[in-house]
């Protein structure tokens, strides 16, 4: 996948590694490569790579991780700018 | 409760025969209002009852299925029943691989697991591939909790691990389910096609297996379901081509018709730059964000169609205008098909693409119709 690169400086990913258990979940599930475990820490190595999926966060066991999570089709997106962030959107 | 099994009538001998000879008898899996799926093989006796087990090999009629649904033909309907199935002669010691219930994904499965023992715990994703079906968390959490306790898993096998894919890590948060049903999740391969490795490797992914791929092949297979989503809003577009095509100071049917094929072959080459060529050709393309890729391609083939009628004039460069905006938009919209593209990324892009497509859009509308009337 290092041959697709998509816009850099965008994605809502944050890692706060005070909270970090080091217990390796977010490199082992993100199909990116985002995450790497230094030492006894996950440290983000590759932060413009990240899809915004939501699998690290979602499995990190001590919540240490944020990203909004969403789908990165243009009509979904259009659909929330029509209707609002928290509406019911049909599909894309 | 096993399902009671009967034999079939044996053949009455010499009776009269008239017409062509009768068909086998029926087969002692058919119920009263029930239909056999043809990829399912007979079924296992375990201890929660019949578990049909699946053919491992593809029939004429699975690859009809997948070039229909690739075709995007009664997509959203092409599934499996969820719940659980067997590959091979699975017993309490096997794997339990888990996946979605659209078929695509089920079969993808089935057949890579030629001679490997195992369960396939299938979840209702309302017909949805793994990934699609994760952000949706209708592969999720509390669907596989589920599944896994409403066909007794922990009464059919005697370990306590569940085999589910990587790409299913955005729906399904693997501790959640040890808590609430006692199984472990492991994360195995991406794709089916490294499961068998997978397995033989004491389930160990290896990198590559954990790392997404977008091949030529795997973009082309998308391009015509990008296509048929196309169709209803192509029609009405070409109503519209027609109302605009009728405008101006004279009307003829000659006129009429010209235009509208002018600006429909427009509409088209805009269509094929966007959705055919910037999906082929996607890294070879200058720029990241899609709708300048899809505005280069729009422009070589907006370009192709308004210089082949000949002169460069006023209608010549509101095809140009036109094919660059439908292409920009229709590849920004492929961006929901690529594994890489962030939302964050897209709905950005989409900031500048739209008032782009819009204003070009808008200038080809003046040029094209203006143009009658001040000529």
């Amino acid at each position: 996948m290092k041959e697709f690169r998509y816009l850099p400086g965008v994605t809502t990913l944050a890692l706060q590694e005070a909270l970090c258990v080091g217990c390796g979940a977010c490199a082992e599930v993100c199909p990116h490569q985002v995450f790497a475990i230094r030492e006894t820490k996950a440290a983000i190595i590759d932060l413009d790579g990240c899809m915004e999926c939501g699998a690290c966060a979602l499995n990190c066991p001590v919540a240490a991780i944020t990203v909004s999570p969403g789908v990165g089709c243009a009509s979904y997106i259009i659909q929330t700018w029509i209707k609002g962030k928290g509406a019911v959107i049909e599909c894309c | 409760m096993p399902l009671p099994m009967f034999q079939p009538e044996p053949e009455p001998a010499g009776a009269p025969c008239c017409g062509s000879p009768p068909g086998p008898p029926a087969s002692p899996d058919e119920r009263p209002g029930y239909r056999l799926c043809g990829f399912v093989e007979r079924f296992l006796q375990t201890p929660e009852g019949m578990v049909p087990q699946v053919k491992t090999r593809f029939r004429l009629s699975d690859w009809l299925g997948v070039a229909r649904a690739r075709l995007g033909i009664r997509r959203d309907r092409y599934r499996v029943a969820p719940g659980l199935y067997a590959a091979g002669t699975a017993g309490a010691e096997s794997p339990v691989l888990v996946t979605a219930n659209y078929k695509l994904s089920f079969d993808a499965l089935r057949k890579e697991l030629a001679g490997v023992d195992a369960w396939i715990l299938v979840l209702d994703t309302r017909g949805v591939n793994v990934w699609c079906a994760a952000g949706k968390k209708t592969f999720g959490t509390d669907e596989l909790i589920r599944r896994v306790n409403g066909v007794g898993l922990a009464r059919i096998v005697s370990h306590r691990e569940l085999i589910l894919p990587q790409l299913g890590a955005s729906g399904v948060a693997g501790r959640l389910v040890r808590q609430a049903c006692g199984f472990t999740v492991v994360w195995g391969p991406i794709r089916a096609r490294d499961v068998r490795r997978f397995l033989a490797s004491g389930k160990q992914a290896l990198p590559e297996m954990r790392e997404l791929s977008f091949s030529f092949g795997e973009r082309l297979v998308l391009i015509p379901v990008e296509l048929s989503l196309l169709i209803t809003p192509s029609l009405w577009i070409v109503f519209a081509i027609i109302a605009l095509a009728a405008l101006g100071p004279q009307f003829s049917w000659g006129q009429l018709l010209q235009r509208t094929v002018a600006m429909s072959m427009a509409y088209v080459a805009g269509i094929v730059s966007g959705a055919v060529a910037v999906p082929a050709f996607l890294p070879w393309l200058p720029w990241r964000s899609f709708y300048l890729k899809g505005g280069l391609t729009g422009l070589i083939g907006g370009l192709a169609v308004a210089l082949g009628r000949g002169a460069m004039d006023r209608t010549g460069l509101a095809m140009v205008l036109v094919g660059m905006a439908v292409s920009s938009y229709a590849a920004m919209n492929f961006t929901g098909a690529t594994p890489y593209a962030s939302p964050s990324g897209v709905e950005k892009e989409m900031r500048r693409g739209i008032p782009l497509q819009l204003a070009s859009l808008a200038a080809a509308v003046v040029l094209w119709v203006g143009g009658r009337f001040w000529a």
